[in-house]
């Protein structure tokens, strides 16, 4: 009795016109930890925060390089994450060899939303179980994305996904009007630490669990890990 | 370059044992497929040149079939986006291939990309670099485009002229021509850019006088050449003009003063 019937694979629709395996897919999103992207008029900074599984263990990487002006964090199953990360950079190594161009942060966007809408029609597969957000600088200036597997990419001033996420959101949205001003990285880094802590609940900010990247105006990414986040703590 | 292979430089007989000529005597029927080995319908030269606030670039509208002047209303100068002009000599079968490419080339851009008109819009080294990995491509398969391209454009308010032939060899100069050009159109142009720093003393109008001067010497001297030619100026402010011209004001007077070829008075 009440089993739902319309969540054994992508290709059906429930009654009401819902995918609920893409649905699944976001909710794999929230058990991740919380990457928190932010971005002012010259740059944009990534933050988040890693986990590990027992005190023996390594912390699980968040961020990842794609070209020398893109690179993305993620929340959910990191190897998803690896799939499109590798796709992303492929295409910009490609942009790069065939037209000597910078691929745009827009067309990347896209080129991600076209390759998790197909794993959402086509029977046999299952959508990709990892939300990202892409931060870059092209010609048309800093960029910050959110991907979500449904296939839908959009455009922020300031984003935050993973575990207990609404915190740096709500705190993103109340300084936003403060940020978007900031003229140097580490001024925008701050903003972004301070927003990441209000996903925290029972750990602090340590050298071990915090990862931060920048990308900007003559800025290539570059990614600041163990001691290098001694500064922003 | 002389394209027969018995006089290219070999390692020797005895070493290696004599050269088999059914190689250089290779017909479609001896082999199961073969590529590109000539070119058929040519352009001849095409001329370029940067000055102050932009760059030129000039070719003429003859499509020859060896020394038939077979067409001679050829158009080999074509506009990708607003800031690039690609100027081609060579097989014209070919550089109809590659004007299509370019066409497809600014579709693609088109797609999905809301800053096609402005920030990602097509630049000059965009264009340059995919055809010269495509014309390095080609010459990797034994099967090349038998061109010789020159990109003009401006970019970031700079003015970008480079070169790249059916070997994938590319270069850039303040002045730059193509086949014939590059014998009797580089001398004249390197008298007024020799360097790059020349480029900053020339305006666009003496640097049009010299394209014209050009063109008119290569109408003399050139047999491949056309009277009628067309013409693009890429301005860092008013963009693309492209236009069509004619040789004029030719010297051909002294013509009647010549008579027999040594010792004939009349």
């Amino acid at each position: 009795m009440f089993r739902n019937n319309y969540d054994g694979d992508t290709v059906t629709f429930s009654p009401t016109g819902r995918l609920f395996q893409v649905e699944y897919a976001l909710e794999a999103i929230k058990q991740g930890s919380a990457t928190v992207g932010l971005r002012s008029e010259k740059y944009v900074v990534l933050v988040a925060l890693k986990r590990n599984a027992d005190e023996l263990s390594s912390y699980q990487k968040k961020i990842i390089k794609c070209d020398e002006h893109m690179g993305l964090s993620l929340a959910g199953l990191a190897p998803d994450a690896r799939v499109l990360s590798n796709y992303l950079r492929q295409q910009c190594n490609y942009s790069q060899l065939v037209y000597n161009r910078n691929l745009s942060l827009v067309k990347a966007g896209h080129l991600l939303s076209d390759k998790a809408q197909k794993n959402t029609q086509s029977y046999g597969g299952r959508p990709y179980g990892v939300g990202l957000l892409l931060a870059g600088y092209d010609n048309s200036g800093a960029h910050l994305l959110e991907f979500q597997p449904s296939g839908n990419t959009l455009e922020l001033y300031g984003a935050a996904i993973g575990a207990r996420s609404q915190g740096a959101k709500t705190y993103l949205e109340r300084v936003m009007e403060e940020y978007l001003k900031i003229e140097t990285a580490d001024e925008l880094i701050k903003h972004g630490v301070e927003a990441l802590k209000h996903s925290l609940k029972d750990d602090t900010l340590s050298t071990k669990n915090l990862s931060i990247a920048v990308v900007g105006e003559d800025m290539p990414f570059t990614l600041y890990d163990g001691e290098d986040v001694i500064p922003y703590l | 370059m002389n394209h027969d292979p018995f006089s290219w430089g070999r390692p020797s007989d005895v070493q290696y044992g004599a050269y088999d000529t059914k190689i250089a005597n290779a017909s479609s029927n001896a082999y199961p497929s073969m590529n590109t080995q000539q070119p058929i319908i040519t352009g001849t030269s095409v001329v370029s040149m940067k000055y102050n606030n932009g760059v030129i670039i000039a070719a003429d509208g003859m499509g020859s079939y060896g020394s038939l002047l077979r067409f001679s209303n050829v158009n080999r100068l074509f506009v990708v986006g607003n800031s690039t002009v690609v100027g081609i000599s060579g097989d014209i079968s070919d550089m109809q291939y590659i004007e299509r490419l370019l066409e497809d080339m600014e579709i693609e851009n088109n797609y999905d990309n809301a800053y096609a008109e402005s920030s990602e819009a097509l630049l000059p080294s965009y264009v340059f670099e995919y055809l010269t990995s495509l014309m390095y491509q080609r010459r990797s398969k034994m099967d090349p485009l038998w061109n010789a391209i020159i990109v003009a454009g401006v970019e970031d308010g700079k003015q970008f002229l480079k070169y790249v032939d059916l070997k994938g060899v590319r270069y850039s100069s303040p002045s730059l021509a193509t086949g014939f050009g590059a014998h009797m159109a580089i001398p004249l142009m390197r008298k007024l850019v020799d360097n790059d720093e020349d480029v900053k003393q020339i305006d666009l109008e003496t640097a049009k006088k010299a394209i014209l001067d050009c063109m008119k010497v290569l109408f003399y001297r050139d047999a491949r050449s056309s009277r009628s030619f067309s013409l693009a100026v890429i301005d860092r402010d008013s963009g693309v003009d492209l236009q069509k011209l004619e040789v004029e004001n030719m010297t051909w007077s002294f013509a009647k003063d010549i008579k027999g070829y040594g010792t004939q008075k009349v």
